[in-house]
């Protein structure tokens, strides 16, 4: 009978880490960006029907970069939990902090105990009536969870694109300026983005019940900066954008 | 609560009443006959016209338990989902329990699936609820929706009706159901007419509810003391949208008004009779 050779369980974990965040780095990343009227959720994805971005409930979206089965098994997931646990109590006891609490253990589980780390980052985010109230749950394939308030990034160039969108960013930001901001910060110095390489969202801050709305290819076009003036990375306003 | 995940074979899909069962949530059917042993609330008289725009839904507010009335102010007409509404008659409990279960199958199913369900399709799964709740039905506690709705690929409103079985029929103009849908359904079939504008389709839904409980005593009128005046909804491709209590209680104004000088035999206007005229001598 052959012995099993001795790892040690730092470089078993560093392993699976390098294997993960490989794997998301892979795919293109995501930004989530609080402004005046909502949380604005925005991806560089060129698919026009596989999304990264969707509702969970009332006023939760999901948001996922990396392997897109693993992430749509886990958006799923929310669904269902979402779903019954409004039927079973009320829908108003259904939040994004439950929700990714959830999904870390179950992230931090596979992350020790399976096979394969799942390749995948995920955002859990929650409007509110105020800004302040506004909740960003950003979790790591290993289960770790970050909550922020302004904005967040998710995917493999998530530093780069943070240190972007934290120039861009500012409080009380419009529509159009979160989505700018958002977009120059995907994009970087090199690259402007169009409507057809992006998938944005919104969670709005109406007193309707349903706050999810997909922001369609038209109504994208309208808030982008016009096609001659996206030279500019900052997304300055430009003339004709509307 | 914890995450429910389910390995492919075992996994319901965007089928919300397949997830409850799998989770142990899902409501169980009486075992006796719960409408023989105590009085059931039920509620009565709904209807649905198709007009120029789409499809107007109203329901009275009364629920009675035998003789006694249980409610003056019950809703009978609700939004299924953005563009369909479902309309309730028969046990009020179950039906509204299947009107909760109805509206959450469909939004776990477009959420699920990224996409709506058609029109059709949403008709089809109210058929599959009401015929799992047959066994309820046998119990006395039967449940008849009115589904209608506006369907947006084919730019009409639609609407369907049911039987206790989960049977569906789609009518091609209107439908009504519940204890005064004869007498409601008779006013709306002399009334209709193709391409009625929103104003006249909402004076005939009116019409047929206040028709309906001049003769059914388990519907209620409108209830000029109190303010309650049934619930009536338009289903347009602009969505389900009710029409306020003021417009209603305006429309009402105006058929009484029609009504009453059309019969001088209202209450205190009865002909004279022989013994009267006697007694005024």
């Amino acid at each position: 009978m052959s012995m099993p050779f001795y790892v040690a369980p730092e470089q078993v974990m560093k392993d699976r880490a390098d294997y993960a965040r490989k794997g998301i780095a892979r795919g293109r990343s995501l930004a989530a960006v609080v402004y005046a009227d909502g949380i604005l959720v925005a991806a560089e994805n060129p698919s026009s029907t596989l999304r990264k971005v969707s509702e969970i409930y009332d006023r939760i979206a999901f948001a996922g970069v990396g392997k897109y089965n693993e992430f749509d098994q886990l958006r799923i997931a929310g669904v269902r939990a979402a779903d019954l646990k409004g039927y079973a109590y009320s829908r108003e006891d259904v939040d994004a902090r439950s929700l990714a609490n959830n999904y870390a253990s179950i992230l931090g589980q596979v992350f020790t105990h399976e096979m394969k780390p799942m390749e995948v980052e995920i955002l859990v985010a929650e409007v509110s009536a105020e800004p302040a109230g506004d909740q960003l749950f950003h979790i790591l394939y290993d289960g770790t969870v970050m909550d922020e308030n302004r904005y967040t990034v998710l995917g493999g160039e998530a530093e780069a694109i943070a240190t972007r969108l934290g120039e861009l960013w500012s409080d009380g930001l419009d529509l159009q300026g979160a989505v700018r901001a958002a977009v120059a910060a995907l994009g970087g110095p090199d690259r402007a983005l169009g409507p057809d390489e992006l998938e944005v969202a919104l969670l709005e801050r109406t007193t309707r019940r349903r706050a999810f709305r997909r922001v369609e290819r038209h109504e994208l076009l309208s808030l982008l900066p016009a096609v001659e003036a996206t030279a500019d990375p900052a997304g300055a306003p430009a003339e004709g954008g509307d | 609560m914890t995450m429910p995940f389910f390995s492919p074979p075992d996994d319901p899909g965007p089928d919300f009443a397949g997830l409850l069962r799998r989770s142990g949530l899902a409501p169980e059917a009486p075992t006796s006959d719960v409408a023989a042993r105590m009085p059931i609330t039920h509620a009565t008289t709904v209807v649905a016209i198709r007009y120029a725009d789409g499809v107007v839904m109203a329901g009275d507010r009364r629920a009675t338990s035998g003789n006694l009335i249980s409610h003056r102010a019950i809703e009978k007409v609700f939004p299924a989902d953005r563009h369909s509404g479902v309309a309730i008659a028969g046990a009020a409990g179950p039906a509204m329990e299947m009107v909760k279960l109805f509206q959450l199958q469909l939004e776990h199913y477009e959420k699920v699936e990224g996409s709506a369900l058609s029109l059709e399709g949403k008709a089809n799964q109210l058929g599959q609820m009401v015929r799992g709740n047959l066994g309820a039905a046998l119990q006395g506690l039967a449940v008849v929706p009115l589904f209608a709705g506006y369907d947006v690929l084919r730019g009409t409103g639609r609407l369907f009706q049911y039987d206790v079985t989960g049977g569906r029929y789609e009518e091609s103009n209107f439908a009504s159901t519940g204890s005064g849908s004869l007498h409601a359904g008779t006013v709306v079939k002399i009334g209709f007419r193709e391409g009625l504008e929103r104003a006249q389709a909402l004076d005939l839904a009116v019409t047929a509810l206040f028709q309906a409980a001049d003769d059914d005593s388990a519907t209620g009128g409108p209830d000029l003391v109190r303010g309650i005046y049934p619930t009536v909804a338009t289903i347009t491709a602009a969505g389900f949208e009710k029409v306020t209590e003021a417009e209603i209680a305006e429309r009402f104004g105006d058929l009484i008004e029609v009504l009453a000088a059309r019969e001088p035999a209202i209450p205190g206007r009865l002909p004279e009779t022989g013994t009267d005229t006697g007694d005024d001598v």
